[in-house]
């Protein structure tokens, strides 16, 4: 479930990065940063939660521990 | 000149860490040691290289050049959609490359296509294709460093010469300080222009007695259109999404992937990489808008004009005087021409240093193109066996050498601007690519035959892309040249900008077509091993 979730959330910001609701507004956010531009600065912070979400709940461990698990059998062998 | 001296003296802090502040090995090198520092890069260091490795010339001045000519969408085109797409790239393949490199001893992505596949010179012609796509991106860098200095200068230091020095010093520290001295550098560099972009925010933003008066006088003006998106397709917004696919198949990012110490290390970069990219990006992308309301700088008077000219008049005009006004358009100088114009003399160096700090990203692709041509074909067809690893290592210093001089060579010559030549050949070729790395991690059932078709297809649209843009003139700004159209659909199309198939960029189709022929030729012929598929699943 939870990774369903998390492929939900990935979709949904791909998704939301084609902001066609702003396409053609010269809006000035606070006065002077176009409404498209802020909207992309607050999309990249979105991004940045989206990515600690993802390494928090959907991290590979299990290839951490094949690595530990192959490097004394290579210590071994050697 | 006061700029330029800082810059120079910047670029002999970069060489005196690069050659000597971080070197270990003595003696005989191992060719682990030199190419991937050991594998033993930490948390910090992983984080700044890896991201510095990826912001070339590009990130500041192509995008503050772009934004100035196309406005706003500069930023949505290539900087938030690589904050999302780049690091879901490294979380879901590099981990996994990381951890095939620990297990199985791989240096390079060729090396590990070559075990996946059970391929020998299919491997060789992936290697090809890959360098053949880096050398561009090896231009921009030392294209990048001759604009810098010759601007940063006042013109006192000519093109070919700035060109000629940073070569020189990248080439220097990349030759002594292999990725150890790389990876320092990037990290120093990256420091520098992560405060590169708020520090130009803040003197330009005072320079011009803020920026609200200037935004909101644009907004009334005929260059309002800046502000948003109208003028761009959103067929054209949404191919950029493929673009930052390029990163991952990038073989100095995957390369750079198999330096971390630990796995863990790549937590903080995913997380923070979006964050970087706001941070370089977006200040470069508003001060390229905001550099259309300085009236006062004669260049960019100028540039503005040819642009009119080309919009006005352009249609009427010969395809050289057409591409002669669009050279002349463009703003990839235009960041420096406003800190030259509001930053004190010694702040205009520290932030030319910055440039150059982005500007001399090209360094990792010169080291991976090295260590690219010493394991898969040096060591492969027998010169370690037969010479042994130190002379491996010295055939990959020669080999820096070589590229630099070639890389250098071809700068004097191109004329495309900084953006364009990445974007075209380089960026869209590697993004036809990735789907070789998400089968071969991904996919149980995928064959070296797949990888050859997708390797040959790659080459085959790039070249296509090009001799098709050679062959029809980029038309004027405004309606593109329908080349071919079927049943009312314009399939084919030259753009002022580039390429356009059903209104995608040739990206979009190169990356499809890729993943359908690694599908349907791999359905079609043998598997490798059982046994070799069950190393990797």
């Amino acid at each position: 479930m939870r990774s369903i979730l998390l492929v939900v959330a990935v979709a949904a910001l791909y998704i939301l990065h084609q902001d066609i609701w702003f396409w053609r507004s010269p809006y000035l956010v606070f006065g002077f940063i176009p409404i498209g531009l802020f909207y992309h600065g607050v999309f990249s912070i979105a991004a940045a939660l989206l990515m600690w979400l993802l390494v928090t709940y959907a991290w590979p461990s299990h290839l951490e521990r094949e690595v530990e698990q192959t490097k004394p059998r290579e210590d071994e062998r050697a | 000149m006061i700029p330029a001296i800082v810059v120079f003296i910047y670029l002999a802090t970069v060489l005196y860490i690069g050659i000597f502040a971080f070197r270990r090995s003595s003696g005989r090198e191992k060719a682990e040691d030199y190419f991937l520092a050991s594998r033993s890069l930490g948390p910090f260091v992983f984080l700044f290289s890896l991201f510095g490795t990826n912001m070339t010339a590009f990130a500041i001045l192509g995008s503050s050049g772009h934004a100035f000519s196309n406005g706003i969408v500069t930023f949505g085109l290539m900087a938030s959609s690589s904050g999302l797409v780049i690091p879901l790239t490294i979380f879901l393949i590099g981990t996994r490359v990381w951890a095939l490199g620990k297990k199985y001893g791989f240096m390079t992505p060729v090396q590990m296509f070559r075990d996946r596949w059970e391929c020998s010179h299919i491997g060789t012609a992936i290697f090809v294709v890959q360098a053949v796509l880096l050398v561009p991106y090896i231009i921009i860098g030392i294209m990048g460093g001759g604009t810098t200095l010759y601007t940063i200068s006042g013109g006192a230091v000519p093109y070919w010469f700035g060109g000629a020095i940073v070569a020189l010093v990248v080439m220097g520290y990349v030759f002594f300080g292999g990725m150890r001295g790389t990876a320092w550098v990037n990290t120093f560099q990256t420091v520098l222009f992560l405060c590169f972009g708020a520090a130009a925010l803040i003197v330009i933003g005072v320079g011009m007695g803020g920026f609200t008066t200037a935004a909101q006088a644009m907004q009334k003006s005929p260059l309002a259109y800046l502000l948003t998106r109208e003028r761009i397709s959103p067929y054209y917004f949404f191919s950029y999404t493929f673009i930052p696919l390029s990163a991952i198949a990038f073989p100095h990012i995957l390369i750079f992937c198999l330096t971390a110490q630990k796995m863990s290390q790549f937590k903080k970069t995913v997380i923070f990489y979006p964050l970087c990219i706001l941070a370089i990006w977006l200040p470069c992308v508003f001060l390229g808008v905001m550099a259309n309301r300085v009236a006062d700088v004669p260049e960019i008077r100028a540039k503005q004009e040819a642009r009119r000219v080309l919009a006005t008049q352009g249609k009427n005009m010969a395809p050289e005087q057409r591409d002669e006004l669009r050279e002349q358009s463009g703003g990839d100088d235009v960041i420096m021409l406003l800190l030259q114009r509001y930053a004190p003399l010694w702040l205009a160096g520290l932030l030319g240093a910055g440039i150059m700090a982005a500007v001399m990203a090209s360094d990792s692709q010169i080291l991976a193109l090295s260590t690219m041509f010493t394991e898969d074909v040096f060591a492969f067809y027998g010169g370690k066996r037969r010479f042994g690893e130190a002379v491996q290592v010295q055939t990959g210093r020669l080999f820096i050498i070589i590229i630099t001089l070639v890389a250098y060579a071809v700068a004097l010559r191109a004329p495309e601007t900084i953006f364009e030549l990445a974007i075209q050949y380089a960026f869209s070729g590697y993004a036809a690519l990735s789907p070789l790395l998400v089968a071969a991690l991904f996919w149980k059932g995928s064959t070296k035959w797949g990888a050859l078709a997708v390797t040959v297809w790659t080459a085959f649209a790039v070249v296509a892309v090009a001799v098709f843009q050679a062959a029809v003139p980029a038309p004027a700004p405004g309606p593109a040249t329908v080349v071919w159209s079927l049943g009312g659909a314009e399939v084919l199309t030259r753009t002022p900008g580039g390429t356009a198939v059903f209104g995608f960029m040739p990206v979009v189709p190169m990356v499809i077509v890729s993943a359908l022929l690694m599908w349907l030729v791999s359905l079609a012929t043998q598997k490798p091993a059982r046994s070799t598929v069950a190393r990797y699943f």
